[in-house]
């Protein structure tokens, strides 16, 4: 989709983002299912590391931070944030 | 509501279960003012058993607690509950969204506009044709028109894009581009869901679920429009080709499940019968007890064995299909869907005879006036 790819492009680790406020998030042993209750759309975070990311995002000022806080090392950086453009493109997660 | 599409290692957690339901139907009320041919639940007369309103908050708040993002209510037709908007109210300001099932008879201009201003809350008016005359044969004289008089009236409320529901039969898949073309007139989502063998559906399955060459025909119309809703019903279909939008799995027990009227908590939607009662809402513990310890449930999380399908090169696809239709065709589990795309499903109905089927429960159905 066009518009996923365009938001994708404008993901920027170095802003602050959050947890998008129509969002309902439930933790499970895979990770957690996020529910939109603006696009009614669910979901998947695909491990208890991203979910705990995606939980903090608000508390840091920048994505890069988040990720330093959570000891995310350079080889799982680049997949952690190809992971976060996509939630931000879903709307699970807003820019601040 | 629609997801993700799960990766197969995803897939493979979810049939271990979570910690509550994606996708949970709750049916208020076995009262209905129709009398479907296909009804899943052989709804008609209200049960005396049926929660009271303060037992269906209590639901609910348990719901809310265990984040249950939103419930699918229907019945029956649950609208025939005098507090139906009183549970609605309590469900979306706990956050439980509410997405319901219901013929239209009861959309009046006032319940309109009272549902239009309802944040949370999704409708859904069910039809199984495109005109009156392929659909009240199957839902009773008269009902198209109540429907279609219940979509007018949301739309003018303002509702904004409810959806149409619609059960594919033998008779409707001719209509697709009719039925697409009434939702777009109304600014509506279309949702189409999969015919199957229970409730008072057992007794007219045979003569109107879709042929083969039907299926086919379905699975090329949904694979080019994956914003069709689909309730994840036609998974047993993506054995044709590219997978179908959706998780792709039987979520029995393991992502979804089903409360009855009386508290009742089945495996999902479509068996109400004993073999797949998991417990009631009313034991001790509530529903989160039934769904985290029921012993049911437990074994339906265990890795199922695939069975005669084993073999098949395509199992990984449809995963064996439908549980609820193996059953009430007197199917092993573990064998093919009746309706199997690559037909292993036919060979099998044939060699069970009516005779294999599980005695169909009586339901709730009306006694037919005679004459």
């Amino acid at each position: 989709m066009s518009t996923s790819a365009e938001a994708a492009t404008a993901f920027d680790a170095a802003r602050r983002y959050r947890l998008h406020p129509q969002l309902a998030l439930r933790t499970e042993r895979f990770g957690a299912l996020a529910y939109h209750y603006g696009n009614r759309r669910l979901t998947f975070l695909k491990s208890p590391q991203l979910t705990a990311i995606v939980e903090s995002l608000g508390d840091h000022e920048s994505v890069n931070a988040a990720l330093d806080a959570h000891e995310v090392g350079a080889e799982t950086r680049p997949a952690l944030i190809g992971a976060l453009a996509r939630l931000y493109a879903s709307e699970v997660i807003d820019v601040c | 509501m629609s997801a993700d599409t799960a990766s197969p290692e995803l897939r493979n957690r979810f049939k271990h279960g979570l910690q509550a339901p994606i996708c949970l139907t709750w049916e208020v009320t076995y009262g209905c003012n129709l009398a479907c041919a296909h009804c899943l639940s052989s709804s008609g007369k209200r049960d005396p058993r049926e929660l009271s309103t303060d037992e269906c908050k209590s639901l609910i708040d348990q719901l809310a607690a265990m984040r249950v993002f939103y419930v699918n209510i229907g019945g029956g037709e649950p609208m025939v509950r005098r507090d139906f908007l009183t549970l609605v109210d309590h469900a979306v300001a706990r956050k439980v969204g509410v997405k319901f099932s219901t013929n239209g008879a009861l959309i009046t201009p006032e319940a309109a506009r009272r549902i239009a201003s309802t944040d949370y809350l999704d409708v859904q008016i069910s039809i199984d044709g495109a005109t009156p005359e392929t659909n009240d044969p199957v839902r009773g004289r008269g009902s198209y028109a109540m429907a279609r008089r219940g979509m007018d009236r949301l739309a003018e409320a303002g509702f904004g894009p409810f959806k149409i529901s619609v059960v594919m039969t033998r008779h409707n898949i001719p209509e697709l581009d009719a039925l697409e073309a009434i939702a777009q007139e109304y600014g509506a989502q279309l949702r189409i869901t999969r015919l199957r063998p229970s409730g008072r559906g057992a007794s007219v399955w045979d003569e109107l679920h879709p042929t083969a060459v039907q299926q086919r025909e379905l699975y090329e119309w949904l694979i080019v429009r994956p914003d069709v809703l689909t309730g994840d019903s036609f998974f047993h279909l993506s054995a044709l080709g590219e997978p179908l939008p959706g998780l792709n799995l039987c979520g029995a027990g393991r992502v979804v499940c089903l409360v009855d009227p009386i508290g009742d908590v089945y495996a999902c939607p479509f068996v109400l019968h004993d073999e797949f009662l998991a417990g009631n809402v009313r034991g001790p513990g509530g529903f989160a007890e039934v769904w985290r310890n029921s012993t049911l449930f437990a074994e339906l999380r265990e890795p199922q064995s695939a069975g005669a399908c084993a073999s098949c090169g395509l199992y990984d696809k449809c995963q064996g299909g439908c549980m609820a239709a193996k059953f009430f065709t007197g199917m092993p589990l573990d064998g093919p869907d009746p309706e199997c795309v690559l037909g292993h499903g036919e060979l099998e109905l044939v060699k069970v005879g009516a005779g294999d089927r599980p005695a169909v429960p009586a339901g709730h159905s009306k006694r037919l006036r005679a004459g």
